[in-house]
């Protein structure tokens, strides 16, 4: 069983990267920053989803969408607090980047004082965590769940962004914000509307995330965060098939490495890929040279 | 003059006896921990005496260091109730080392070098006493680890402390007595390879196996943080072990657990003192049934001391919730610091380092002390000595090994 085994477990873990890395890449693809308060809304959409279920009693499924709705409103409000003031003074990126770390902090803060700093979970039994019977695999069905929803929600934003006038004013607005305003597209809006989007899918991905590991903290966020960056720099900065890419092979290479007996090193392997794609490929796996994207 | 005299003295004998209602009153509550006996009540004490305690008070490894807290609070309550210190007040002042090192070096720094506290409690985690000690001992400052179990801590230097069990003291007898009740042939090891406590719990680990002539079929390790143990896992599990032999600390035991599960694992799990916990059960469930760990104390102990019963009974009172071993060895820690202070009886004029010294050579004194882990005692090395407990998860709970397998067999 071991090597179907470790294919499963690739596959699912590479779900869990790259559901999370959504974000990140389609905000740093319209804006051009990195949004580091992304993890903290991670962590707020699974707050959000434990409140629902464990306070409103709602069932886990009407939970994702809740927490998604309201994990986006939290990223607007990101937006409005912490980089639009910056960007209407022309401020450099860095700044917005300094400044979405002290909303991280902020953020994870408020989490703290309200939720305390001991781990959290859905109640036992909520989640259906009993191995599938009958299979030459283990696998439970909240893992296939999470990767289904992780998968449609990857099309979904694909989707959007491809085909919807939204989503070609997104890449507008990506690709020159100045001749898009030219254009009569209201950059303001593509901003709001690209932080809710990435704010929705960290809900998601928080609610899923808290239900996959069932352990649910204001620091939770701190983990996945250098793995998101490192999925986002290996797939392609800005570029949303390059996060799934980079998702998945992130965690086939852990995984691999891990299967090959090579636990000590599977975090070289992934930051020896990263190097050698710095160097040799900068724009990443996917990721198309400046000056042809959009 | 002389009626001036007699009234002053009539004044002070009215005081004395109000003092020894007040004491007469008090010795119905008396606390069973301390050394009543053997060190008289100290009269020549400052007014305050301030302690410093690092916990990790946020960050995962709050799971630790806030039943921590509470304990120590506790027993500074029945401390400065009970008079043990005379009229002086037993002061503890925390700080939050977050289970980070830095931040660890940094309230060790703040507590010695600027708050000038006489001693300190903590911190939470092996990594943090070795990087945070040194300032203790470069000051001359005791530091009594209460959570600390890493091989070679006390080492440190001559003023490092602790009255946590350490790994190698706990973990050869867990072994020994599974591999007798289990049949023990073949195990899969896995351990977190970036933590001195979880690595030094896998040396132990490694040691007691090869000793106990059981088999090693793989070594897997993971970093602190990691959630995900599914690739490790499957590789271990797949070589058909008679148990999965795990160092770890609570956070990815919870993960270890379910996800072992998950993966059709249901022999046992031996785990160090990271899976000694309730935390760890409640947040496994069934998953956890079969878990065996060794412990320095546990809530179910057939033979608790007398004083064991009394802190859990109070512990519960005040917190609403069930101690586990980390408050069981905080509570005792703090007494065992306000017992150095009382038996040291310095004067408040003695210097810093004079009241630091004297503090840690009464420290060096304490033998046969009941608390609730025990008869306790430090060797001369600065390591405790007390019985430690062999524990199996039954029925949601860390049931005495001893117990549950005479129950079966």
């Amino acid at each position: 069983m071991n090597i179907t085994q470790q294919i499963v477990n690739a596959i699912w873990l590479g779900g869990v990267y790259s559901l999370f890395a959504l974000g990140y890449a389609l905000v740093f693809s319209v804006l051009g920053v990195l949004n580091l308060a992304h993890s903290a809304v991670f962590m707020w959409g699974a707050f959000i989803g434990l409140v629902a279920v464990t306070q409103l009693n709602v069932s886990v499924w009407a939970a994702i969408p809740l927490a998604m709705v309201v994990s986006g409103v939290i990223s607007i409000v990101l937006d409005v607090l912490a980089f639009a003031p910056l960007r209407r003074r022309n401020a450099p990126r860095i700044s917005q980047l300094i400044s979405s770390i002290g909303a991280a902090i902020l953020l994870v803060n408020i989490a703290q004082l309200i939720f305390g700093t001991q781990p959290q979970r859905f109640p036992l039994g909520s989640i259906p965590s009993d191995p599938l019977e009958g299979l030459p695999i283990r696998i439970t069905p909240i893992q296939i769940i999470i990767l289904l929803v992780a998968i449609t929600l990857m099309a979904v934003l694909q989707y959007l962004v491809v085909r919807t006038r939204a989503g070609q004013a997104m890449r507008a607005v990506a690709f020159n914000q100045r001749v898009a305003s030219l254009l009569g597209i209201n950059s303001g809006n593509v901003f709001r509307m690209t932080f809710f989007l990435a704010g929705a899918l960290a809900g998601a991905a928080g609610v899923l995330f808290g239900l996959a590991y069932n352990t649910i903290t204001p620091f939770m966020g701190d983990s996945v965060a250098l793995k998101g960056l490192t999925v986002i720099v290996l797939g392609g900065l800005g570029n949303i098939q390059g996060a799934v890419v980079g998702g998945f092979v992130v965690a086939a290479l852990e995984v691999f490495s891990i299967a090959a007996g090579g636990s000590n090193y599977r975090e070289a392997f992934v930051f020896t890929l990263l190097f050698l794609i710095l160097l040799f490929r900068p724009q990443g796996l996917v990721g198309q040279a400046a000056e042809t994207r959009a | 003059m002389n009626r001036k005299l007699v009234s002053l003295l009539f004044v002070f004998l009215m005081v004395f006896l109000s003092f020894g209602v007040i004491t007469a009153q008090d010795e119905v509550e008396k606390p069973l921990v301390g050394f009543w006996e053997s060190c008289p009540t100290p009269s020549n004490l400052p007014a305050t005496v301030t302690v410093g305690a690092i916990f990790g008070l946020s960050d995962a490894v709050a799971v630790y260091g806030v039943p921590q807290r509470q304990a120590v609070e506790l027993a500074v309550e029945e401390i400065n109730e009970s008079g043990y210190l005379g009229e002086t007040v037993f002061e503890v002042r925390f700080e939050d080392s977050a289970g980070n090192r830095d931040q660890a070096i940094f309230a060790m720094t703040k507590l010695v070098e600027e708050d000038k506290v006489l001693a300190v409690l903590g911190p939470t985690l092996s990594s943090e006493a070795f990087a945070a000690d040194p300032i203790a001992q470069e000051n001359s400052t005791p530091v009594m680890g209460v959570s600390n179990t890493a091989l070679g801590l006390t080492g440190m230097g001559d003023f490092v402390f602790r009255n946590s069990l350490p790994e190698a003291a706990v973990i050869p007898g867990t072994i020994a007595q599974a591999k007798e009740v289990l049949g023990l042939e073949k195990v899969g090891l896995l351990y977190g390879n970036d933590d001195d406590f979880t690595v030094s719990g896998y040396q132990v680990f490694r040691q007691a196996l090869l000793d106990n002539e059981i088999e090693i079929l793989g070594e897997e390790t993971f970093a602190k943080g990691d959630l995900d143990f599914n690739a490790q896992l499957t590789n271990l599990i797949s070589q058909e072990p008679d148990a999965l032999v795990v160092s770890a600390l609570a956070a990815e035991a919870t993960q270890i657990i379910l996800q072992a599960r998950a993966l059709d694992y249901n022999g046992p799990i031996i785990g160090g003192n990271g899976f000694n916990s309730p935390a760890v059960l409640r947040d496994t469930g069934e998953a956890s049934e079969g878990l065996i760990v060794g412990g320095a104390w546990n809530y179910g102990n057939p033979n608790p001391t007398e004083s064991s019963v009394r802190f859990v009974e109070m512990y519960e009172a005040k917190f609403n919730q069930s101690p586990d071993q980390f408050a069981a060895q905080s509570y005792t820690g703090a007494w065992l610091m306000a017992t150095a202070i009382r038996c040291a009886d310095f004067g408040a004029d003695a210097d810093l380092a004079e009241q630091r010294l004297a503090i840690r050579d009464a420290l060096l004194q304490i033998r046969d002390f009941d608390s609730p882990l025990g008869v306790f005692s430090f060797t001369e090395d600065r390591e405790p000595l007390h019985d430690p407990i062999a524990q199996i998860v039954s029925g949601g709970k860390f049931e005495p090994l001893a117990v549950v397998m005479g129950e079966s067999g």
